[in-house]
């Protein structure tokens, strides 16, 4: 505990930077992943294609795809960006199959009758499908963001400071409180932006909570 | 007026053909009920006014003019929609999905709740209802939400797909009475789907069976076809062999006993 309270600035400097290299990477990844899904119901076949490529992604060592990203993108190596681009990516890849499930969860008989209605097409997608679609979006995104949190941490070995630092540096300088802390740290900022989602989907799906609780009479 | 089906047929890309050379005329006010079996081409039909479904073959005509020349979107605005069974929008509240059409056409929301509420009362719901979800309601009671949603709009025409066909049959019975009860109030242009023939008999003003592949096997009113089915596959599909069918009187105690194939009481004669 001392080694936090003589170090609280830089842990928490640490902190900030590591949420701001994690929470972007989660956005860019919810997009393109429900981007890619929506593809996937939409063309089954093309989704085949585009669901394997991006499952491939994920298999790709993380620590080379450091070295690759700015090469391809023209960006300096110890660029927040790059790390970003490459949480990004492996965030999609994990989101995107579940993403097209989600689509795939809508219940047919409902989407058919909000058409018959008069819903255009992009009202369909926008205030039909995607909000039933979040309760099974939601648990992918769960899924990336404890998973983009902890590995935001590897940007330490290529110079992208985060709570990774408290890794390499405890590791390198023997200091057992750092890596202890840089630990703690990292899980507790998972668990949450986990408590946060959480939160969020209670909010936006109302009518799953009363479901439950519901009279059927 | 009204709608007419014009030598309509479908044939899918993959050669299935679900209607060939279907011609019907509905007149405004009146209900035309399309029943049959599964394969019979009946939703492919009604799906065919809102376009839903594009007939390959032949023209629907709403009030003389042909849909495909209309806007898909504007043209199922303007038509009234009771879907089957777990149509309603879960994640919307009842009075919201009552309101739905109207607010996509521009009503405020609240003059549109306004409004859904005083069509919850129509359909014979607590409007209290309209601010649960559709998952707390029943069956019947959800349906009559359906009903209402399709309402709300003022539409002239109604489309109904099988729209009593997953409650039971008391609820079920409820329904159809306040159908015809609203239908009289209201005189919509309606086609109704079902594939429970006495539900046809009950709502529609003229009934087409329809045999697999949308062929028409009789069109006529419910009088007519029960009196005179024209050939064996209504005979069996209006069920003219059963005892419920064919029935005759005795007299008992002076009165004359209605009584059905198998001797059992159905009521008394009267006149």
């Amino acid at each position: 505990m001392t080694w936090v309270q003589a170090n609280r600035d830089y842990v928490l400097d640490m902190l900030l930077q590591h949420v701001r290299l994690s929470v972007p990477a989660i956005l860019i990844s919810v997009l393109v992943a429900v981007l890619l899904g929506r593809i996937a119901w939409r063309w089954p076949r093309a989704g085949t294609v585009v669901l394997g490529t991006a499952s491939l992604l994920y298999s790709v060592p993380a620590l080379p795809l450091l070295i690759v990203i700015p090469v391809l993108l023209g960006i300096p190596l110890r660029s927040g960006l790059t790390l970003v681009v490459a949480l990004a990516v492996y965030g999609t890849a994990l989101l995107a199959g579940t993403a097209a499930d989600a689509f795939r969860s809508v219940d047919e008989r409902v989407r058919e009758a909000a058409e018959a209605m008069g819903y255009s097409r992009a009202g369909l997608f926008w205030r039909v499908d995607l909000p039933l679609a979040v309760p099974v979006l939601l648990s992918g995104v769960r899924v990336i963001t404890v998973s983009t949190v902890s590995l935001v941490t590897i940007g330490a070995l290529v110079g992208i400071p985060s709570l990774g630092n408290l890794l390499t540096d405890g590791f390198q300088r023997d200091i057992r409180a750092e890596i202890v802390t840089g630990v703690v740290a990292t899980m507790l900022l998972a668990v949450a932006l986990d408590g946060l989602l959480v939160a969020t989907g209670r909010l936006v799906t109302p009518w799953r909570g009363n479901v439950a609780t519901g009279v059927t009479t | 007026m009204g709608i007419e089906f014009r030598d309509v047929g479908k044939t899918y890309p993959d050669g299935t053909v679900a209607v060939t050379g279907f011609s019907c005329t509905v007149p405004s006010h009146r209900t035309l009920a399309l029943v049959g079996t599964s394969g019979s081409g009946k939703t492919t039909l009604m799906r065919m006014v809102n376009r839903m479904v594009e007939p390959t073959t032949g023209s629907v005509l709403i009030d003389d003019r042909d849909v495909l020349g209309l806007d898909k979107v504007e043209l199922r605005r303007s038509i009234g929609y009771v879907p089957q069974a777990g149509g309603l929008l879960p994640h919307r509240r009842v009075v919201d999905n009552v309101a739905t059409v109207p607010v996509l056409t521009g009503t405020p929301k609240r003059a549109a709740r306004e409004a859904a509420r005083g069509l919850l009362e129509l359909v014979g719901l607590d409007p209290a209802l309209g601010s649960r979800y559709p998952a707390q309601l029943s069956g019947g009671q959800q349906q009559r939400v359906a009903v209402a949603r399709a309402l709300a709009a003022d539409p002239n025409v109604l489309l109904m797909d099988e729209p009593f066909g997953a409650v039971d049959p008391i609820v079920r019975r409820g329904l159809q009475d306040q159908l015809l009860q609203l239908q009289a109030e209201l005189g919509k242009t309606i086609v109704l789907v079902t594939h429970d023939i006495d539900e046809a008999f009950r709502l529609g003003d003229e009934v087409v069976v329809l045999k697999t592949g949308g062929i028409v096997a009789q069109t006529g009113t419910p009088q007519q076809i029960m009196a005179d089915p024209a050939d064996d596959f209504v005979r069996d599909f209006i069920g003219s062999d059963r005892a419920e069918r064919s029935l005759r009187t005795v007299a008992v105690d002076g009165r004359s006993l209605v009584v059905d194939g198998d001797g059992r009481p159905v009521g008394v004669l009267e006149g």
